[in-house]
């Protein structure tokens, strides 16, 4: 199994659709700070205009964790774009190229062949959250340096001290992996489906927008489905910056995430086993 | 050497997808060291089958035993077995031959070193380009390299579907010789899927034709051509004269039909000689004699129909 999930790994970062993802994101994490690091303290004035009657604000407030928070938001839509790319083209991928024909009529179980290419699916996923985290807080550092962290939540305004932030962070990359990972399944059950790797991408955007969209409009029939969909609890790794954290929340966030990833996984397993390879 | 050990026994094969039945109740057998030719027009279900054969299609009904074993129980240990390259050779275009040949032995089940590798790309004449990316391969060297992955890990059966499609003349001879010698000198089962009946007539023992899913005729080449019957054309100008001739003649009993210049005949080999001889000595002009055998013909016949 290991040997199965090197070799998908190899395939994967030997592919230059792959780089996509890291080279966007370094270009987006550069394109805001540059951005934040010209207009940021506009913002922050903006946020915290209402407060500068009653409270006076020292110390660095435009610094990395405030600039990475906001970077973060991207995992709504461009970052899920970035990993259908490379995920809606592992099983896909390989019927377009022909090379199932090669790959299935070796000694390897189809069982063991999905679930190599959704480890390696996972990977990729998890390596691009890193690459947005670490370019985010590392060229904030450069650019800013560190400090409280101020977020607005609901009008009102939580200010995290310096020291009480990085562990958030992390734990808020985890989650915001775990997010993209149903993502990354969702474009890999699409892949299981068809012959032709554009298909998936497409069509796991479309479910992503059309989810939220769902999320986002309050009328009763949706209020109903959106506890079950997972758009709902992608941005979900916020809650890491309340103060107190709601653990509630965040557990039920994780176990409906968690659900979603289990759930398409066992289903393209199913697809895929049962498949007649015809390209 | 070919012996009565079964390598493939395929009973009652079913497949259909939606309203087409692709294969029909089909039955074969091939025995070890067998060059085993497996025709049939496009469409008659032998890609279907060599799918069925490696997994890659599931069958509606029966059974397939290869080297004794169920493929159904024992799926993984009798793949490893087998070397195939099914339909054209598709290979990771981004890496290069010798990167798709490493994948392909870590899959194998078995240690590969990489000398083999690099042995396998001598035999195939592809040695001087082993670290080119395969995107930049032409149809040809595909082709070789699709040979070379099915000997990687040393199976006993080679499956190969079309393995001469696209090559040029002299391509297609070394892909003969190759399979005479895998099967001669490292005494290799072949189980050679071919729409030509004249490759599988050159290198085959046995053979089994299919049309529309259903086995039509199996047997040892040499016995299914030397019982199909020879159907002589022969193209005269005086075709009335001809005629005439024939009729009074000891050959009229041979004379199957005369039309546009051109009179057929049912004779063996030996006689054609004979029967251009005696046309012109009675001063018919012979334009050519075109040998055809009821094989061919049957051949030609459902292809066509096919087509």
């Amino acid at each position: 199994m290991i040997q199965l999930i090197r070799i998908e790994l190899f395939k994967v970062f030997r592919k230059w659709r792959t780089y996509i993802g890291f080279i966007a994101i370094t270009l987006l994490v550069a394109l805001v700070e540059t951005a934040m690091y010209f207009e940021g303290q506009h913002s922050i004035d903006m946020m915290t205009r209402n407060l500068r009657d009653s409270f006076v604000f020292v110390g660095n407030l435009l610094n990395a964790y405030f600039v990475t928070y906001l970077i973060f938001n991207m995992l709504a839509v461009h970052i899920p774009f970035l990993i259908t790319l490379v995920s809606g083209d592992l099983l896909a991928g390989e019927a377009t190229a022909g090379t199932y024909r090669i790959l299935l009529t070796r000694p390897v179980s189809r069982m063991q062949v999905v679930t190599s290419k959704f480890i390696a699916g996972k990977i990729y996923t998890i390596s691009l959250i890193f690459w947005l985290a670490v370019m985010s807080l590392g060229m904030g550092a450069i650019l800013f340096g560190f400090g409280e962290l101020i977020v607005v939540k609901s009008g009102a305004v939580v200010i995290l001290d310096r020291a009480d932030v990085l562990w958030r962070f992390l734990l808020a990359f985890g989650f915001a992996a775990l997010g993209m990972s149903v993502v990354s399944a969702l474009a890999f059950f699409f892949s299981s489906l068809v012959e032709n790797a554009i298909g998936p991408i497409i069509v796991t955007m479309a479910v992503i927008i059309i989810f939220f969209v769902v999320s986002a409009i309050n009328i009763e029939i949706f209020r109903t489905i959106k506890p079950y969909l997972f758009t709902n609890y992608i941005l979900s790794w916020r809650l890491f910056f309340d103060d107190p954290i709601d653990v509630g929340e965040i557990i039920k966030a994780v176990a409906v995430l968690s659900g979603h990833v289990v759930f398409l996984y066992a289903v393209s397993t199913i697809i895929f086993k049962r498949k007649d390879v015809l390209s | 050497m070919q012996t009565d050990e079964k390598i493939i026994e395929v009973n009652s094969l079913t497949k259909s997808y939606k309203n087409l039945l692709a294969v029909d109740s089909l039955e074969l057998n091939v025995y070890k060291g067998d060059i085993f030719g497996f025709l049939g027009p496009n469409g008659a279900g032998k890609s279907t089958t060599i799918r069925m054969l490696l997994t890659l299609i599931r069958p509606e009904a029966g059974t397939i035993n290869l080297f004794g074993k169920s493929l159904k129980n024992e799926r993984k240990t009798i793949l490893g077995n087998i070397g195939a390259l099914v339909e054209k050779p598709d290979f990771y275009n981004y890496l290069s031959a010798y990167k798709n040949l490493e994948i392909l032995s870590r899959l194998s089940g078995k240690e590969i070193k990489k000398k083999r590798i690099l042995e396998i790309l001598e035999i195939v004449g592809l040695a001087s380009r082993k670290d080119s990316k395969v995107k930049t391969y032409s149809h040809g060297m595909k082709q070789r390299l699709g040979i070379a992955q099915t000997l990687l890990h040393n199976p006993d059966l080679i499956i190969l579907d079309e393995p001469t499609t696209g090559l040029d003349p002299q391509g297609m001879k070394e892909i003969r010789d190759l399979i005479i010698h895998l099967c001669n000198e490292e005494n290799k089962t072949i189980f050679l899927s071919s729409h030509i009946l004249s490759e599988v007539e050159q290198i085959a023992n046995r053979m089994i034709i299919i049309n529309k899913g259903k086995a039509i005729i199996e047997g040892s080449v040499q016995e299914l051509l030397q019982s199909s019957e020879l159907k002589v054309t022969v193209e005269v100008t005086e075709i009335e004269d001809a005629k005439k001739l024939i009729n009074n003649s000891g050959w009229s009993g041979k004379l199957d039909s005369a039309e546009n210049g051109k009179m057929y005949f049912k004779i063996s080999s030996e006689e054609i000689a004979e029967l251009n001889k005696f046309l012109v000595n009675n001063d018919i002009s012979v334009n050519a004699v075109i040998p055809t055998r009821s094989l061919e013909q049957f051949f030609l016949k459902i292809t066509e129909e096919a087509a």
